[in-house]
């Protein structure tokens, strides 16, 4: 069959779009212009350099982080708890209770943080990292469900209960057999929690009080033109971090499946 | 009879909507291969797990030896279950997943190995301790979930649908070698199967069941030879159906006016399903029935008719008869013996027939 010289160009196209300012990134990051343009005038590690020097920026990343694990922990949490329930158990009104918990997922979030800001405020909660991952939580969870619904309704049932007819009880039969054979839904809930949270704007920017995470320092940041470069650098670190996550929780889903002799599916990458 | 293993005593099951169990009463003694036989959505295995204790019956009682099993929970009744799926651990290897339930009996490890070793060898799966079970074939992991199984030293296994997974030759093979290593073993087995043929192989007793009830309980024999109702001599094998007509019944003799066949003379031991009415249908298996070629004799009742289909087995052939007077074909059966012809279709045929191999429904 021949194929169509246009469905190649668009796709090219199409990737050059996507990947284009990613690559953009570092090579400015190492340039030593404050101005963002081509030509490139030398190379420098002088952003790099002030990264470290700049204290407001340490503490936004030890808040997002510490958010990003928090929430990915919970939403992890209350994914298993939801999966398990959905995929095992009939009860009444399921559908409309599943469907209530994902109802998040397709929420604009500006109405989830308006909609939190107030009632927080109203119940005079004080703004802090705690109702940041609060709002994480609500935002994650149905990410987490999705993926670990999957995981858990790809596992035959009988290999429970099995478990459980060789004498287990129903916690240790869900410990040594279903959490074992659903890890690899976890780590990549855990992941996708994460990552979710850690690049998060608009909640994070209504409920964080005085601890900005990140996504909101640096936002604040952009308004300064001389600091761009630092931001880039930022970027660039952020980027190489991300990569290296992904690989790993990549490599680990390959060799779960290798080990269990499942069929793979393909997984997020 | 010694005293039953397993009683169950008008058992229920109400899923809300269905009625999966309708009062199912049965007695099961030790060291007995009883089968469930039916056809899907029958409720054979609802009740296999209700004596496994995945299901609390919503009426009804489950004896196991003696003790009512009422709030007894799956993990500490003294039966043991190899599932349709196998349900085989797929992160533990070959030993770890038959030494599974013996964690928690306080064994020291060279005992738990030499009884893993003792169970594998046992089903002919000696040396795979280190295997990893997902790189099993079909009928290794069958194996290893029966020495899971009865490592357990359960009093009774239950086996739900065991064999429908694997082709038919090793199907075949396992059927053999499941009813040899319970006669070996002699714990008593429970199967659920959708294979009336599998049943009467393996069973000491088979109960046939339909829309949540048992239809029949009897040896294979007695369920071959003497089903009580159309439905169970429809699903166990092939039966030809004519209808029939009652026309005197003295004592325990029956005159039954067969259409086509004219008055054949039944015993009341013909008719299992019982019952009063004059209308009325006779069976006959196909095989009870012989095709006579070039001129043979036979004592019996003999009918002319035409051949209308004919199937050729290898072994067996099969004949479509339309017989003089009878409104619907008859199926025949017959071997495939040295010498003997395989009739065309069109040809006119002679069948000689028995009354004695007819079972009676009114």
């Amino acid at each position: 069959m021949k194929r169509s010289g246009w469905l190649g160009i668009y796709a090219v196209a199409y990737l050059v779009f996507l990947y284009a300012p990613v690559v953009l990134l570092p090579l400015f990051a190492f340039n030593d212009a404050t101005i963002i343009a081509f030509p490139l005038s030398g190379f420098t590690t002088e952003w790099f350099a002030q990264l470290a020097t700049i204290e407001a920026l340490h503490d936004s990343v030890i808040n997002s982080l510490y958010i990003a694990v928090s929430t990915a922990i919970l939403a992890t949490c209350f994914g298993v708890f939801a999966a398990r329930a959905s995929s095992r158990y009939d009860f009444p009104a399921k559908r409309g209770i599943m469907g209530f918990i994902m109802i998040p997922m397709v929420l604009p979030e500006i109405i989830i943080a308006v909609a939190l800001l107030v009632v927080l405020l109203q119940l005079g909660i004080a703004l802090s990292a705690w109702t940041v991952i609060l709002g994480h939580v609500l935002l994650c969870t149905p990410f987490s469900i999705a993926i670990l619904n999957s995981a858990f309704l790809a596992m035959d049932r009988s290999l429970e209960e099995a478990a459980y007819d060789l004498g287990e009880t129903r916690w240790s039969a869900f410990r040594l057999i279903t959490l074992p054979l659903v890890m690899p839904g976890i780590v990549s809930s855990l992941l996708i929690s994460f990552t979710i949270s850690l690049d998060e704007f608009i909640i994070a920017f209504f409920l964080t009080g005085n601890e900005p995470t990140l996504p909101v320092y640096l936002w604040s940041q952009l308004r300064f033109p001389q600091k761009i470069p630092v931001v880039m650098a930022l970027g660039t670190i952020l980027l190489a971090a991300s990569l290296i996550l992904l690989t790993t929780a990549e490599y680990f889903r390959r060799r779960g499946v290798a080990r269990t002799g499942a069929k793979d599916t393909g997984g997020f990458l | 009879m010694s005293a039953p293993l397993i009683e169950l005593e008008t058992v229920e099951k109400d899923y809300g909507e269905v009625l999966a169990l309708a009062g199912v009463s049965a007695e099961i003694a030790a060291g007995e291969f009883f089968s469930l036989l039916g056809p899907s959505g029958c409720g054979k295995t609802t009740l296999l797990r209700t004596i496994a204790g995945f299901e609390d019956p919503t009426g009804g009682r489950v004896r196991i030896d003696g003790r009512d099993m009422e709030g007894v929970p799956a993990n500490s009744r003294p039966t043991n279950m190899v599932f349709q799926s196998y349900a085989i651990f797929p992160h533990l290897s070959v030993g770890q997943n038959v030494g599974f339930g013996l964690r928690r009996k306080g064994l020291t490890k060279t005992e738990m190995a030499r009884q893993v070793g003792e169970a594998l060898e046992m089903v002919g799966l000696g040396g795979y301790e280190a295997r990893a079970s997902h790189a099993l074939s079909g009928g290794q992991r069958q194996r290893v979930a029966l020495a899971r199984a009865l490592i357990m030293k359960p009093k009774v296994l239950l086996l739900d649908e065991p064999l429908s997974a694997l082709d038919k030759k090793l199907r075949e093979q396992m059927q053999v070698e499941l009813r040899k290593l319970q006669r070996q073993v002699g714990i008593t087995f429970i199967l659920v199967t959708h294979d009336q043929e599998e049943a009467l192989i393996m069973s000491d007793r088979i109960a046939v069941m339909f829309d949540g009830q048992i239809a029949q309980l009897d040896s294979p024999q007695a369920l071959y030879r003497r089903p009580v109702s159309r439905r169970v001599a429809e699903f166990i094998g092939v039966m030809n159906f004519i209808e029939a007509e009652v026309t005197a019944e003295t004592g325990d003799r029956l005159t039954v006016d067969v259409a086509g066949l004219g008055a054949v003379d039944l015993s009341a031991e013909q008719c299992p399903g019982g019952g009063g009415g004059r209308g009325a249908a006779v069976g006959i298996r196909p095989e009870t029935m012989t095709l006579l070629i070039d001129g043979e004799t036979r004592s019996g009742r003999i009918t002319e008719g035409s051949v209308e289909e004919v199937v050729y087995y290898g072994d067996m052939t099969y004949y479509d008869i339309r017989l003089d007077g009878v409104p619907a074909p008859v199926t025949i059966s017959m071997r495939n013996l040295p010498g003997r012809a395989v009739l065309e279709r069109g040809a006119r045929a002679r069948v000689a027939w028995d009354a004695s191999a007819m079972v009676l429904f009114r």
